[in-house]
C-alpha cells in the first residue's frame, strides 16, 4: 500500500484571468480528515475540482493509491470512490431524500420500475451507520438545510465513495447545525473514510482535522499535523503576514442614547410576527451585538431600523428625535450607516464601478452632482482618496464591482458607509465569507468608529465576533429580545441555549 | 497572478461582446442568402440590388433614414425602460396615442404661428406616449403587476380607443366625393396645419445647393430623432437621474438600500420611454402625411424592441440598428418591384428575425464563455 491514499504532483491551472493552481503538491493519508485552507481565490476550489474531474490540470500527475490516474471527468472520480459535497446543494426540492439520492443511478425492479423501497432501506442503513437521522421519505422543500446537507452526504456515500471532499461545507450552517456535521464527519472517520474539507475557518480546522494544508495565491505554502500547530501560525501562513485574531478593545466612555427602540413590531409579506415589541438602546461609543441562529428576526430588525421595511407598531428614536417611518434616504441624511448582511442583494450594484459605488447613496448630493449632472471629476477624486484609504484593490476605480474579490467588495462598502461620518453604524453580518485578512481589516474599522464615540449595531451569526467586539449583547429569538447582558464573563453555554430558545 | 495577459483577455472579451450585433448581422445575411438559393436567385445579385438601391443614391438614402426615423423613437424607448430592468412592449400604443394627440392639435390649434404650434405638437406626441406608460408604469411601481402584460393590453386598448377617435375626427369629403354624393370612407383625420408641417429636408438642400430629389419624404424630425439620441445618453449617463434609474434596473434591492425611490423611478422611467415612442407622431405625422392613420404606424412599436436589442440598448446602437433596419426594409421594397414579385418582401422580414435571433444567441454565447473563463 502506498503511504498515501491521494496524491496530487506538481498540478498548475491557468485560467486566462489567473494562475489558479502553480506546481501544488497535495497528499492525503487513508482515513484522516484533511483541512485545505486558504483566503478566498487562493486556489482550494481549483485544486479539489481537479481531483473530482470537473477541471484538466495544465500540468501535474494524480496518484490515488499509488497508481497515476487520468481524471478526465466527475464519472471517473466517482470509480476512484472520490464524491464531493458543494458548496451550493443540487438537490431537487419537490422529490423526496430517497428520490434525490439515487437520481442517475435509480434501482430497478422487474428493468422497469424504480425501487424505491430498496432505495429507502439502503439510505435508512447508511443513516443508522453514521449517525445521519434521516428520514427517506422527507422532501427535500420541507427539511432545514443542515439536513439537505446530510442529504449530499449521502448521495456520495450511496454511489461508494471512500474520499469525501466537503467544499465550505459550513458556509450555509447554524452553530448547532455546524457541531452536528462535525459529529458526523468524524463517525464517518472512525468508519474509515478520507475526508478533505475546504475551510477559511481556523477553529473548525483545530476542531476536526488530523493536519491541514495551506495554499495562497494559488501555491501550496505548507502541511502541518493539527495538534503541533496553532490558529496564528495557520493564519499567518493563509495571509503571508502576522493577522491579530483576537481583537483587543479598549476602554471607551459611554455616551448619549443615539438609538431607541420602543416596543417595535413588524410583519413580513407572508403576514408572520417576525419582530415582536422590540425595545433596545444604542449609546455613543458602545458596540451592541444582537446574537441569534439565522432567520430569528435580525434581517428584519435591520431592515426597519434603516426604513427598508415599514413597522407595524412601536416607535423608533435617533438622539430622541422620532424617526419612525422616514424613508431610506431621510435616515441615511441623518448620518445613519449600514453595511448589509447580504452584500451581493443589497450592498452594491455589481455592474457599477467601484467608483459609481463609492458613491451610492450620496450620488445626488453636492459635491457628487452639479445641477442634474453628476459631476466626474469630484466623483473620480473621492474614489481615488476611498480606495487609498481603505486599500481596495485591485486600485482601478473604473472596474466593475463584479470582478472583485469578496473582502474587496466589502472594503468598498465599508469605505462608502463609513466616509458617511455616521452617527450610527448598523453592521450586519459583517465579515460573513471573508477571509482572515479581511476579517481582520472590517472588525479594526468597527471598533475605530468605536473609538470614535459611535454608537454601533453588530448583528452576526459567528459567536466569536459577537463576543469579541461588543460591549452589549442582546439574544434574539424568534422576533423577541429575550435577554440583554453585559459582555463580561459570559458563559458561552448559556449564550448558546438562550439562542435556541431555551431559558435560563 | 498574470495581470498582463488577464487585462488582455478581458479587453478581447469586451471587444467580442460589443460586435456580437455584426456578426449577427453577417449570420443573418448568410442565412438569407440560402434563402435566396432556395428561391432559385442569386443571392449576391439581390444584396447588389438591395443595398444599391437602398443606400447607393440620395434619394436611397433619403428613403433609408426617413423609415428609420420612426425606430430611432421606438428603439430608443425600448431601451430606455430596459435601463430601468422595464420591458415596454407597449410601444405600439404608446405611437398610437402619442401621434393621436399631435394630430389632434395640429388641426384643432390651426390659428397658432409655426413658431408655438411645432413645439406644442411635438410635446403633445411626447406627452400622449407618457401619460399612456404612466399607467403601466404606476402599476408596476405600487402594485407590482408585470409591465409586459399590462403594456400588451394597453396596446389593444389604445388600438381601439384611436380607431374610435379617428372616427369622430374623421377628415371631411373632398370636393370630388362631395359632388359624387359619397361619404368619407377613409379611417383617416384632417390634416394638420399647415404651421404645424415639419419641413421636408429637399427643399432645406436644394438652397444651399445640393441635388436632391423634392418628392423624398425625408424631414427634419430625423434630426430630431439624432438629438434625442443624444440627450437620452446624456440622462443616462450623466446625470444623477440616469444614475438612479440605471441601478434600480441593475440591483432594485440595492437602490432602495441607498436611499434610491424604486417606485419613483420605475414610473418616471416608463413614462420617459413612453413619451419617446410617442415622438414618432413628428416624423409620420408632423413630416410625412400630416394626418393620422393607423396603417403609418403598424408594427413600429414592436420593431422597436428589435433595434434595441441589436442596439445592445445604446442610444448609439438604437440609431446604427434603425438605419439598418430602414435599409432593409427599403432595399426589400424596391427588390420586390424591381425582381417582379419574385423576391418577396418577406424576405426582409425573415432577415431581421434572424438578426435577432442570432443576436440573443451570440450574446449568450459570449457570456458563457466569460462565465466560463472567470470561474476558478
Amino acid at each position: 500500500m502506498a503511504q498515501y491514499l491521494i496524491e496530487m504532483k506538481d498540478i498548475s491551472k491557468t485560467f486566462p484571468l489567473v494562475k489558479a493552481n502553480d506546481k501544488v503538491n497535495f497528499s492525503v493519508k487513508k482515513g484522516e480528515i484533511h483541512a485545505l485552507v486558504g483566503e478566498n481565490g487562493a486556489g482550494k476550489s481549483t485544486l479539489m475540482s481537479i481531483l473530482y474531474g470537473l477541471y484538466q490540470a495544465d500540468e501535474g500527475e494524480i496518484f490515488i493509491d499509488g497508481q497515476k490516474t487520468n481524471i478526465y471527468n466527475p464519472n471517473i472520480a466517482i470509480e476512484n470512490k472520490i464524491g464531493m459535497v458543494h458548496q451550493h446543494f443540487m438537490l431537487v426540492p419537490p422529490l423526496t431524500v430517497a428520490e434525490n439520492v439515487i437520481l442517475g443511478m435509480e434501482p430497478r425492479r422487474n428493468y422497469f420500475f424504480i425501487d424505491l423501497k430498496k432505495a429507502a432501506s439502503d439510505i435508512k442503513e447508511l443513516s443508522e451507520k453514521y449517525g445521519f437521522k434521516i428520514d427517506p421519505w422527507a422532501k427535500i422543500e420541507d427539511v432545514s438545510v443542515g439536513i439537505q446537507q446530510r442529504v449530499e452526504i449521502i448521495k456520495v456515500l450511496y454511489r461508494g465513495a471512500e474520499i469525501l471532499i466537503l467544499d465550505e461545507p459550513t458556509a450555509v450552517l447554524t452553530p448547532q447545525e455546524v457541531e452536528e456535521l462535525f459529529k458526523i464527519l468524524k463517525s464517518l472517520k472512525g468508519q474509515g473514510k478520507t475526508i478533505v474539507f475546504i475551510t477559511h475557518k481556523l477553529n473548525e480546522v483545530m476542531a476536526l482535522s488530523d493536519r491541514v494544508t495551506v495554499m495562497r495565491d494559488g501555491k501550496m505554502v505548507g502541511t502541518k499535523v493539527t495538534s503541533q500547530t496553532n490558529t496564528s501560525e495557520i493564519a499567518t501562513l493563509m495571509v503571508g503576514r502576522e493577522v491579530l485574531l483576537t481583537t483587543s478593545k479598549a476602554e471607551q466612555t459611554i455616551g448619549k442614547t443615539v438609538l431607541r427602540l420602543e416596543k417595535v413590531n413588524a410583519f413580513n409579506q407572508h403576514k408572520y410576527h417576525v419582530l415582536k415589541d422590540i425595545s433596545l438602546t444604542v449609546k455613543e461609543g458602545q458596540i451592541l451585538g444582537i446574537a441569534g441562529v439565522e432567520g430569528k428576526g435580525q434581517t428584519e430588525l435591520v431592515e426597519v431600523i434603516t426604513g427598508l421595511k415599514p413597522i407595524s407598531g412601536g416607535k423608533m428614536y435617533l438622539y430622541e428625535k422620532d424617526i419612525t417611518g422616514l424613508s431610506p434616504r431621510k435616515l441615511r441624511e441623518l448620518h445613519i450607516a449600514h453595511i448589509p448582511e447580504d452584500r451581493r442583494k443589497r450592498g452594491f450594484i455589481a455592474d457599477y464601478s467601484v467608483a459609481e459605488n463609492l458613491v451610492l447613496g450620496s450620488h445626488y448630493k453636492s459635491p457628487f452632482v452639479k445641477g442634474c449632472f453628476l459631476n466626474p471629476p469630484e466623483i473620480r477624486g473621492y474614489a481615488n482618496k476611498l480606495i487609498k484609504d481603505y486599500d481596495i484593490r485591485p486600485a482601478v476605480k473604473e472596474n466593475l464591482l463584479k470582478s472583485l474579490s469578496g473582502g474587496n467588495q466589502q472594503k468598498v462598502i465599508v469605505a462608502r458607509e463609513l466616509e458617511r461620518e455616521p452617527n450610527l453604524l448598523i453592521a450586519a453580518q459583517p465579515t460573513r465569507g471573508l477571509d482572515v485578512g479581511s476579517i481582520e481589516f472590517v472588525h479594526k474599522q468597527i471598533l475605530k468608529e468605536r473609538s470614535k464615540g459611535k454608537a454601533i449595531l453588530l448583528i452576526s451569526a459567528e459567536l466569536d465576533e459577537i463576543l469579541s467586539l461588543s460591549d452589549e449583547i442582546a439574544v434574539i429569538y424568534e422576533g423577541k429580545i429575550v435577554e440583554i447582558m453585559v459582555n463580561k464573563n459570559i458563559d458561552r453555554g448559556k449564550l448558546g441555549l438562550l439562542m435556541t430558545g431555551v431559558h435560563k | 497572478m498574470n495581470r498582463d495577459k488577464s487585462k488582455k483577455s478581458n479587453l478581447f472579451f469586451s471587444i467580442i461582446e460589443r460586435i456580437t450585433p455584426i456578426i449577427a448581422i453577417i449570420g443573418a445575411l448568410f442565412i438569407g442568402s440560402i434563402v435566396i438559393l432556395l428561391m432559385g436567385e442569386d443571392p449576391i445579385q439581390v444584396y447588389k440590388m438591395m443595398f444599391g438601391l437602398a443606400i447607393g443614391n440620395r434619394d436611397g438614402w433619403g428613403n433609408v433614414l426617413f423609415r428609420a426615423t420612426p425606430l430611432i423613437f421606438t428603439g430608443l424607448a425600448v431601451a430606455f425602460a430596459f435601463r430601468c430592468g422595464l420591458f415596454n412592449i407597449g410601444g405600439e400604443g404608446q405611437v398610437y396615442v402619442g401621434a393621436f394627440l399631435a394630430a389632434y392639435i395640429g388641426f384643432t390649434f390651426a390659428k397658432l404661428p409655426a413658431i408655438l404650434l411645432i413645439p406644442i405638437t411635438i410635446a403633445a406626441s411626447a406627452l400622449g406616449g407618457a401619460l399612456w406608460a404612466a399607467l403601466p408604469g404606476f402599476l408596476k411601481a405600487k402594485k407590482g403587476i408585470h409591465e409586459v402584460i399590462i403594456t400588451i393590453m394597453m396596446n389593444w386598448i389604445a388600438t381601439s380607443l384611436t380607431f374610435y377617435l379617428v372616427l369622430v375626427y374623421k377628415a371631411p369629403p373632398t370636393e370630388e366625393m362631395r359632388l359624387a354624393g359619397v361619404p368619407q370612407m377613409i379611417p383617416h383625420t384632417s390634416e394638420i396645419a399647415e404651421a404645424a408641417r415639419l419641413p421636408r429636408i429637399a427643399p432645406l438642400l436644394s438652397k444651399i445647393n445640393i441635388s436632391f430629389p423634392s418628392h423624398n419624404p425625408l424631414n427634419i424630425s430625423f434630426f430630431l430623432a439624432i438629438i434625442v439620441a443624444i440627450l437620452v445618453y446624456y440622462i443616462l449617463w450623466k446625470t444623477s437621474l440616469g444614475y438612479e434609474i440605471r441601478a434600480v434596473g441593475y440591483n432594485s434591492a440595492a437602490a432602495e438600500y441607498a436611499g434610491i425611490s424604486i417606485a419613483k423611478n420605475i414610473i418616471l422611467a416608463m413614462m420617459i420611454s413612453g413619451a419617446l415612442a410617442g415622438l414618432v407622431g413628428t416624423n409620420e405625422v408632423m413630416g410625412y402625411k400630416f394626418r393620422w392613420r393607423q396603417e403609418l404606424f403598424l408594427g413600429l412599436g414592436f420593431n422597436g424592441i428589435a433595434v434595441a436589442l441589436l442596439g445592445k440598448n445604446h442610444p448609439l446602437g438604437v440609431v446604427l440598428a434603425a438605419i439598418l433596419f430602414g435599409t432593409l426594409s427599403y432595399g426589400g421594397a424596391l427588390v420586390n418591384i424591381y425582381t417582379a414579385g419574385k423576391i418577396p418582401r418577406e424576405l426582409i422580414m425573415v432577415i431581421q428575425a434572424v438578426i435577432v435571433i442570432l443576436v440573443v444567441i451570440s450574446d449568450e454565447i459570449i457570456k458563457r464563455l466569460i462565465l466560463r473563463r472567470k470561474t476558478e
